[in-house]
């Protein structure tokens, strides 16, 4: 059910994530800093291609992570398998991809006049 | 004699899965309680002195064919090396055929799924070298000889399998014993068949399933470490991998 592609795959995007999220943490507690406004989050993030890039990867990372591993928990604790397994795992996939990519552009560059 | 009489007047409740091609379920029977007696000497008891058709499996009797395995009281056992008076839990002795394998009859286990996943899992030596060559030189101090020696006084009694919940939830895994005698073939220099064998264990049934929960570790009455021969071959099938892609 896991082979060796899929192990790597889901270590790599770990290893992906790690500075990302404590990236994520550190600016979380710098920008509550004096309160937290829409106003100042957009003017961060609106326009910037790092902040796309941060949160971009970030979103690919989690979307294959996530995947992966509710594959394995949904294969062990639920018996999904065969096609109705690899069709779970691409939907949650799709999902948080879809979700995650939504929200990144909505706070980078939607709105912007690119 | 005296002594025989004497030690019969104490007695212990052993339950004992029954089981012929129906659903099964556990039978209580009134054994001697010994001072010092194996789990087997009280199937071997039941089986000789109560009801002569139940089944079981036994070999040697000394802990070195693997034969004897059964849960005892919910746990893996080699039973012909595990002492009643370790493990009886309120007079009460539980014996049941081992976990994670179809039952032939009562406690008697088809080891058949078990020993195939060593095949699938290519636990099996590829010569690369006739009986016309030279012997291979292997000092002691080598480290993968070492390693090897690690892995390799497994007994193949499946009670590692029968710990294992990976196994429990996952019927494609190979399981601690297949993949850690796999293991110890990587080790072995004389052998010719290492592409094969770490894309056998790094496939599906493979390796990367194992969850290192170590239950394995914990019951090998041998006192091996599949865990540590798994995390060796994840190491080696991933060096393979990007060996492969460069």
């Amino acid at each position: 059910m896991l082979d060796v592609r899929l192990y790597m795959l889901q270590r790599l995007t770990a290893l992906v994530m790690a500075p990302l999220v404590i990236g994520h943490i550190a600016v979380m507690i710098y920008a509550v800093q004096g309160g937290l406004t829409v106003d100042e989050i957009l003017a961060r993030t609106q326009g910037s291609v790092a902040w796309f890039l941060f949160y971009g990867s970030f979103v690919v990372a989690v979307s294959i992570h996530g995947a992966i591993g509710l594959r394995v928990i949904s294969f062990e604790w639920f018996g999904l398998k065969g096609s109705a397994l690899q069709l779970f795992s691409w939907a949650v996939f799709a999902l948080l991809f879809g979700l995650g990519a939504k929200a990144v552009y909505a706070v980078t560059f939607a709105g912007v006049g690119l | 004699m005296a002594n025989e009489t004497q030690t019969m007047t104490q007695s212990m409740t052993v339950s004992i899965w029954r089981e012929n091609g129906d659903d099964g379920r556990f039978e209580k029977y009134e054994v001697p309680a010994r001072e010092n007696q194996t789990v087997l000497d009280v199937v071997a008891y039941v089986q000789q002195h109560i009801d002569p058709t139940l089944s079981y499996r036994f070999a040697c009797r000394v802990g070195m064919c693997g034969s004897c395995a059964m849960m005892v009281n919910g746990s893996p056992r080699w039973t012909c090396r595990t002492h009643v008076s370790k493990v009886v839990a309120d007079d009460q002795l539980e014996v049941a055929p081992l976990r994670n394998l179809p039952v032939i009859k009562d406690l008697a286990t088809d080891m058949d799924p078990f020993f195939e996943k060593w095949v699938a899992a290519e636990a099996v030596f590829h010569p690369s070298k006739t009986r016309h060559d030279p012997m291979a030189a292997i000092t002691p101090d080598d480290p993968m000889r070492i390693a090897a020696s690690e892995a390799i006084e497994c007994i193949n009694c499946a009670v590692c399998y029968a710990a294992c919940d990976v196994v429990e939830s996952n019927p494609d895994y190979f399981g601690p014993a297949a993949l850690n005698r796999s293991w110890s073939l990587v080790n072995d220099i004389r052998d010719d068949g290492q592409d094969v064998r770490l894309a056998a264990v790094g496939s599906n049934g493979g390796c990367h399933n194992c969850h290192s929960q170590q239950g394995c570790v914990q019951y090998c009455p041998n006192e091996l470490n599949p865990t540590l021969s798994i995390a060796g071959l994840k190491r080696e099938t991933t060096k393979a991998l990007f060996r492969r892609s460069r």
